[in-house]
């Protein structure tokens, strides 16, 4: 959804069985799994304002 | 691949609920013969198939195939490198992508998708879009998924 709203936003859904190496890159063990930027990660379905403020930090840090 | 209650349903809410067009750019391998004969990568078919029937439910979705390997270049320029892919086309304003196939949890997302890509608009709270509007940095954004 935040792919909809912003022109800087870039949104993948990956399957990640079929993708075994992108798992294991990102240590996916359990879904859904979100990654902000390869910095950020989410394990588990966050709610709104907690995937933002991820989203934030992802792209404030240093 | 959807049954056909589904089918049926999802008919109707596209009729009532898509505000437009969207276009379904889809990178995935076609059946060659001097590839990998009668071999199209695992689930590509599945989700050529898929698509097909979705796309078969309104006139407002529609189909762009390319081959992932004979359109190599046009796969860079979209920053596909890895197949099925499924890239939305409508209002949004940044990129929505489906790697994979778009079965069981990960189709529900992708009709979703499909409706909010076609008006531009989301569920996202005013304060949510107000932070999003001050963004200066890309944001890529990765989200894991499993069928079940």
């Amino acid at each position: 959804m935040m792919a909809v709203e912003s022109p800087l936003v870039t949104a993948d859904v990956i399957e990640a069985i079929e993708f075994p190496h992108l798992s294991q890159k990102y240590r996916v063990m359990g879904v859904p799994k979100s990654i902000v930027n390869e910095v950020v990660e989410m394990d588990g379905a966050y709610p709104e304002a907690q995937f933002l403020a991820a989203v934030l930090k992802a792209v404030t840090r240093p | 691949m959807i049954p056909q209650k589904d089918r049926e349903n999802l008919k109707a809410l596209f009729a009532s609920g898509l505000a437009g067009p969207v276009q379904c750019t889809f990178f995935t391998q076609q059946q060659s013969a001097l590839a990998a004969p009668g071999v199209e990568c695992e689930y590509c078919k599945e989700t050529r198939e898929l698509l097909e029937e979705v796309v078969a439910l309104t006139s407002l979705v529609s189909l762009d195939t390319h081959d992932f390997v004979t359109e190599a270049a046009l796969a860079k320029t979209h920053g596909v490198d890895r197949i099925p892919a499924i890239e939305l086309k409508g209002k949004a304003k940044g990129r929505v992508r489906f790697f994979g196939v778009p079965a069981g949890y990960e189709f529900s997302t992708l009709v979703e998708d499909l409706l909010d890509v076609a008006s531009g608009q989301t569920k996202l709270s005013a304060a949510t879009k107000a932070q999003l509007a001050t963004l200066t940095q890309p944001v890529h954004l990765q989200v894991f998924v499993t069928p079940t």
